[in-house]
């Protein structure tokens, strides 16, 4: 049986791991390679690294963390966060990671999804999409970019729809009212998209519990579920919320604890 | 012990060499026939599109290389799109494949509800009769990202099955050839020991 992933997300920023509430006072908490190997160690499924460098120029540092973190855990990742060409994503996969992730350039230019698919296979391409709700929208949701900054005419599920059409093999729906919250995923907007696409759909945003990623996984019927915060400052091990998760019915990857190589 | 590792343009190389470099293997990476046939163990990994894959690897004469490496009784492990492009054919654009074990790849339906791609950990289940499997504990889980699955025709070529819908031959082998439709190379601690078992095991 399938089982539901726990994902850890990094926001890498100059090659040190950061945290804010959406891109606001950000401030650094760690050295992202080494978060990554006590992550694998604690038994994550998956890692996301998101890239907020702010100048282009300081790209390079993320391409040195991505090649160091793929020569020291052996689970798939994948990067994120100002990818807009295939180069960059070509950068990003020959580095090591397992995937790209593109949200904002996406929105902006639909054709770098169908692009990178054709090229590096669908699996590897993930849309990131940042939602807000919003009555005056179809399914009730807005496509937001930039982090939230910027309002987008696009409908949440249409717009997951066309990606997958183009050739998106995953999506991670972030929710912008929940996220930083702690008060728990957007369980009714994952539900929408996820059982209207049928490629994988990663809940992000509002995480502050392994109760929270319990009900996203039953009632938001996703597949995967990340969090940041809840982990990143020692309030929960990974391990805790598998072990919550798995005895509370949710097919979770347990046998990396008992088993030493 | 030299293990070559076939390149032929089919993704997700760096994954295993990272893999087999932490675990000590004096290997190559070559998409030059000559090369690789001059090697004790063969991998021949691979994401993406069958058909595309068979005709890099007919044009490179590495399908030619991997038969010939196959019939001198060397060990080979075929990973993700590797344990399909060893059977006869595939759906996937009407591929037709090398031909090493009996049997086609099929696309999982989407109409049981079941998300295409199977994609994320998921179990092995396994007999241990294959010196790969060795140490791997029944039900261990492995990552997976695939749209088609093995379907050998012979039970006897099965070697571990795996649950989606259906349930599945996961690892597939034939003499001195095991082939694997997951990533062990991404499949954390449990995978490493999967290749130490094909590169120092006697498989």
């Amino acid at each position: 049986m399938l089982e539901k992933r726990v994902i850890v997300c990094l926001d890498v920023r100059d090659g040190k791991t950061t945290k804010g509430i959406r891109f606001q006072g950000n401030v650094d908490i760690g050295d992202p390679v080494e978060m990554a190997r006590g992550y694998y160690r604690d038994g994550v499924d998956e890692l996301v690294f998101y890239d907020i460098t702010a100048s282009a120029e300081r790209r390079g540092i993320m391409i040195d963390v991505v090649a160091r973190v793929a020569e020291q855990i052996f689970i798939p990742f994948s990067v994120g966060g100002g990818i807009g060409t295939v180069s960059d994503m070509r950068a990003v996969l020959l580095a090591g990671a397992e995937k790209v992730s593109v949200n904002s350039q996406a929105v902006r230019n639909p054709a770098i999804i169908e692009e990178g698919a054709a090229l590096f296979g669908r699996q590897c391409i993930v849309l990131g999409m940042d939602v807000l709700s919003d009555r005056k929208m179809p399914s009730g949701y807005r496509v937001v970019i930039d982090g939230g900054r910027t309002p987008t005419e696009r409908d949440a599920l249409e717009w997951a729809a066309e990606a997958v059409r183009l050739g998106a093999g995953e999506i991670v729906l972030n929710s912008i009212d929940a996220d930083g919250t702690r008060d728990g995923y957007d369980s009714e907007v994952t539900r929408l998209i996820s059982q209207s696409v049928e490629v994988p759909v990663i809940a992000s945003g509002g995480a502050g519990s392994p109760e929270h990623l319990r009900a996203v996984f039953a009632d938001g019927k996703a597949d995967a579920a990340l969090v940041a915060s809840m982990v990143h400052y020692g309030d929960y091990r990974v391990k805790e919320i598998k072990e919550y998760l798995a005895a509370h019915d949710v097919p979770v990857r347990m046998d990396c604890y008992a088993f030493e190589r | 012990m030299k293990t070559g590792v076939i390149d032929y343009d089919a993704g997700n190389l760096r994954s295993v060499e990272t893999a087999l470099r932490r675990l000590g293997a004096d290997f190559i990476v070559s998409s030059r026939p000559e090369e690789l046939l001059a090697t004790d163990r063969l991998i021949f990994p691979g994401v993406g599109d069958a058909r595309a894959a068979m005709e890099v690897l007919a044009r490179h004469g590495l399908a030619e290389a991997i038969q010939t490496f196959f019939t001198s009784g060397r060990p080979l492990l075929g990973i993700c799109l590797g344990s399909q492009i060893v059977l006869d054919a595939s759906e996937e654009n009407g591929a037709r494949c090398l031909g090493l074990i009996p049997g086609t790849a099929k696309r999982f339906s989407s109409d049981m509800g079941m998300k295409v791609p199977h994609m994320g950990w998921n179990q092995l289940y396994h007999e241990e009769r294959h010196p790969l499997l060795k140490g791997i504990p029944r039900g261990a889980s492995f990552y997976f990202v695939h749209s088609y699955y093995p379907s050998p025709s012979e039970r006897e070529h099965v070697y571990g099955t795996t649950e989606y819908g259906i349930q599945f031959a996961s690892v597939i082998g034939r003499e001195n050839l095991i082939a694997v439709q997951f990533h062990p190379e991404k499949s954390g601690e449990v995978g490493l020991r999967m290749l130490e078992n094909f590169l120092f095991g006697a498989v």
